[in-house]
C-alpha cells in the first residue's frame, strides 16, 4: 500500500469522489487555489473551476447556499477554513443543514459535507486553535468524524460524501504533514465505527484525533513497564460507537480518555457518560476523576 | 420583453387562486382561535397579490423558498391544500407528516422547497438552487420570499453580493410589509426601500405596489425571463401589508386602526375584483360562487386535517436522520 500525508488522502479521496459522481461539487474560500494547506490543490483544474468554486468570505451564507444546492440535487462539500469560523455559519448547519430531512417529514435530504480543520498547531491563537467538536456533536441530525490518520482521513470523507446526512469532518492540522498507509482502492471507512488500534488487557485508552498517536506510544511505554493497554479511537463521535468501548471496558476495567479540548462539556465527559448508561462502567475498579 | 396583459380568463384564475389562500388562512385563524390548531401562526391575509403574482408566471420545475409567513406562498406554487392543512394542524397526513408545522413547509413536489422559521434564512438556500440550476442549464430558476426584517440581516447581504457576482438565476422577492415583527421598518434602517440594497451590489431592482396583482405579475414577468435567460438575478420589492397581526393572537397595538383602514381600501382582492367588474367579465354572482367556492375547499381541507390522526410515537423521532 503506498504511503501518503495525511492532506494527500484528503485530496485523493476528494478527487476519488468528484471522479466518481459529477454532483459533488466543493465550496469554500481559495478553494480553487487548494486553500492555506493546499487540500485542494489541483481540483479546479482537473474538475473545472465550476465545481471547485471559491467563494466570498461569507460563511453563513456560503454554508446555508451548499445546503440550498443539496435541496437542489448536488452533493456539496463546503471546507470551512478554520473550525473557529463554522460559529459564523451555525446558523444555516443547526437550523437548515441538521434539520431539514426530519422537519419535511423525509422529503428532503441534505448530503452536505462540511470539511474543518481544528486543534492547536503552529501557535495560531485562540482564534484558531479550538477544538469544538462536542458543540457539534450536541446537535441531532449532524454527523461528526475525526480521522487519526491518513487512511481513515480517505476512507472516512468518501463516506461523508456519499451520505445522505449532514457530515462534519472534522481534521487536525497538526496531522496534515503525518504519514500512513493509504489504501489506493476505492474503500470508504464506515462511519460510527471504532477502530482497535491496539490490543490489551489491563486498560482501555480511548484516544481521538490529534492524541491517537500519543495513546499508542503511550501503550507501547506501559508496554515496558508490564501494563497492556488497549487503544480504541472511535473516529465518529456522532454517533459514537458505544459497543466497541463497552466490550473493551468489560475486560480491561479501566478506562482512560485522551482528547485535545477545553475540560468542559467535552466529548469524553459524553463517552463517560453514555458508558455509565450502558452499564459497562460497573465494570470499572477505581472512581472516576478528570 | 413587455409584460403580457392577462385576459380576462386569466384574470379570473389568479383570482380565484387568491380567493384560495384568502379562504384557506382564515380557516386556519378560526380553527386557531377554537384551539384546534395550536403553536405559532403568522398569516398573510391582505398579502395574496404578491403569492399569485409573482408564482402563476412559474414552471413547475422552479424552486420556490419562503420564510414563516408562507401558506400563500405554498398555494400559489400548488400544494394541496389539504396535505398543506394537515401539516398546520401537525397531524401525520400533512407534508411533512406533521413535523414541521405552519412555519416549516416543504411541498417538494410542486417545488416549494422550504419555509424557515429563521428570517432570511432561505435566502442563501435559494442561491444553491439557482446555482445547481445554472449547472444543470435547464432553464430552472429559483425565487425566494422574506420581509422587509430580513433586509437588515447579514447573510440578505452577502446573498445579494453573490447572487450578483455569480449571475445567479434567483429572484429575489421582497415583501415590504412595513413592519418587522411589531417595529416599523423605519426602526431598523434609514435605507427607505430596500430594493436600493439590490442596486448596490449590481442586481436590477423594482420597487412595486404589492397590493396590486397586475402590478407584480408585470415586474416578475420581466424578471422571470431575464432570469431564465442567464442574464442574472433581480430583485422585486413588493410594498404590501399583512391585516393581521405579527402571529395570530398578536393584538398589534403598534398599528394605527386609520392604517389599517387604509390598507383595507387597497384589499388584493377588493382590487382585482373591481378590474375584473369593470371589464364586465364577471357578475356579482360569480363573484359570489367563487368565493364560496373557496371556502368550501378549506372547509374540506379542515375536515380533512382534523380527522387525520397524530403522529404515530415511533414517527416523532424517526427521520432525524436517513439511516
Amino acid at each position: 500500500m503506498p504511503e501518503q500525508t495525511y492532506l494527500e488522502a484528503i485530496r485523493a479521496g476528494l478527487e476519488e469522489e468528484m471522479r466518481r459522481d459529477p454532483s459533488v461539487y466543493i465550496f469554500g474560500e481559495d478553494v480553487a487555489l487548494g486553500g492555506p494547506f493546499g487540500v485542494t490543490k489541483g481540483l479546479a483544474e482537473t474538475f473545472g473551476a465550476n465545481r471547485t468554486v471559491n467563494t466570498p468570505i461569507s460563511e453563513a451564507t456560503v454554508m446555508g447556499l451548499a445546503i440550498g444546492t443539496a435541496t437542489a440535487g448536488l452533493r456539496p462539500v463546503i471546507e470551512i477554513m478554520f473550525i473557529d469560523f463554522i460559529t459564523l455559519a451555525m446558523d444555516q448547519l443547526i437550523n437548515h443543514a441538521a434539520k431539514l430531512h426530519y422537519m419535511s417529514g423525509g422529503q428532503l435530504k441534505i448530503p452536505l459535507t462540511v470539511r474543518v480543520q481544528c486543534g492547536i498547531s503552529g501557535a495560531m491563537g485562540a482564534h484558531h486553535s479550538q477544538s469544538l467538536e462536542s458543540w457539534l456533536a450536541h446537535v441531532p441530525g449532524l454527523k461528526v468524524v475525526m480521522p487519526a490518520n491518513p487512511a481513515d482521513a480517505k476512507g472516512l470523507l468518501k463516506s461523508a460524501i456519499r451520505d445522505d446526512n449532514p457530515v462534519v469532518f472534522i481534521e487536525h492540522r497538526g496531522l496534515y504533514r503525518s504519514k500512513g498507509d493509504v489504501s489506493a482502492s476505492d474503500k470508504s471507512v464506515a462511519i460510527g465505527k471504532a477502530a482497535l488500534l491496539r490490543q490489551g488487557s489491563d486498560v482501555t485508552i480511548v484516544a481521538l484525533s490529534s492524541m491517537v498517536a500519543p495513546a499508542l506510544a503511550a501503550a507501547k511505554e506501559l508496554e515496558a513497564q508490564g501494563i497492556s493497554a488497549e487503544v480504541i479511537d472511535p473516529r465518529t463521535i456522532s454517533p459514537l460507537d458505544i459497543e466497541s468501548i463497552a466490550n473493551s471496558v468489560k475486560k480491561t476495567s479501566r478506562m482512560v480518555i485522551v482528547h485535545e479540548a477545553v475540560e468542559q462539556g467535552g466529548i469524553g465527559a459524553e463517552i463517560v457518560s453514555i458508558e455509565l448508561s450502558t452499564g459497562s462502567l460497573m465494570y470499572i475498579f477505581l472512581t472516576m476523576t478528570r | 420583453m413587455a409584460a403580457k396583459k392577462e385576459s380576462p380568463r386569466e384574470t379570473i384564475e389568479l383570482l380565484r387562486r387568491m380567493w384560495l389562500i384568502r379562504a384557506f388562512e382564515e380557516k386556519v385563524s378560526t380553527l386557531y382561535a377554537e384551539r384546534q390548531i395550536v403553536g405559532l401562526l403568522h398569516l398573510g391575509i391582505g398579502q395574496e397579490a404578491v403569492a399569485v403574482g409573482a408564482l402563476s408566471l412559474l414552471r413547475d420545475d422552479d424552486y420556490v423558498y419562503g420564510g414563516h409567513r408562507s401558506h400563500g406562498h405554498a398555494i400559489a406554487k400548488g400544494a394541496d391544500i389539504n396535505k398543506l392543512m394537515a401539516e398546520i394542524a401537525g397531524r401525520a397526513t400533512g407534508y411533512c407528516g406533521g413535523k414541521g408545522g405552519s412555519m416549516h413547509i416543504v411541498a417538494k413536489e410542486c417545488g416549494f422547497i422550504t419555509a424557515t422559521g429563521v428570517v432570511g434564512g432561505t435566502i442563501p438556500l435559494a442561491l444553491g438552487a439557482g446555482f445547481a440550476a445554472k449547472e444543470r442549464n435547464k432553464g430552472q430558476i429559483a425565487v425566494v420570499f422574506f420581509g422587509d426584517g430580513a433586509g437588515q440581516s447579514g447573510p440578505f447581504h452577502e446573498s445579494l453580493n453573490i447572487a450578483s457576482l455569480w449571475q445567479l438565476p434567483v429572484i429575489f422577492v421582497c415583501e415590504n410589509n412595513g413592519y418587522a415583527e411589531f417595529t416599523p421598518l423605519s426602526a431598523h434602517t434609514k435605507v427607505g426601500r430596500l430594493a436600493q440594497h439590490a442596486k448596490i451590489y449590481g442586481i436590477p431592482a423594482n420597487t412595486v405596489d404589492g397590493n396590486d396583482l397586475f402590478a407584480v405579475r408585470a415586474a416578475m414577468s420581466k424578471a422571470v425571463d431575464k432570469c431564465r435567460a442567464g442574464k442574472g438575478p433581480i430583485f422585486v420589492e413588493c410594498l404590501t401589508h399583512r391585516m393581521r397581526g405579527h402571529y395570530e393572537g398578536d393584538p398589534a397595538k403598534y398599528r394605527e386602526l386609520s392604517q389599517l383602514a387604509e390598507w383595507k381600501k387597497k384589499d388584493p382582492i377588493a382590487r382585482v375584483t373591481r378590474a375584473l367588474k369593470s371589464q364586465k367579465a364577471l357578475t356579482d354572482k360569480e363573484l359570489a360562487a367563487m368565493e364560496s367556492e373557496a371556502q368550501a375547499l378549506a372547509e374540506k381541507a379542515a375536515e380533512f386535517a382534523l380527522a387525520s390522526p397524530w403522529p404515530a410515537d415511533d414517527q416523532v423521532a424517526s427521520q432525524v436522520t436517513t439511516n
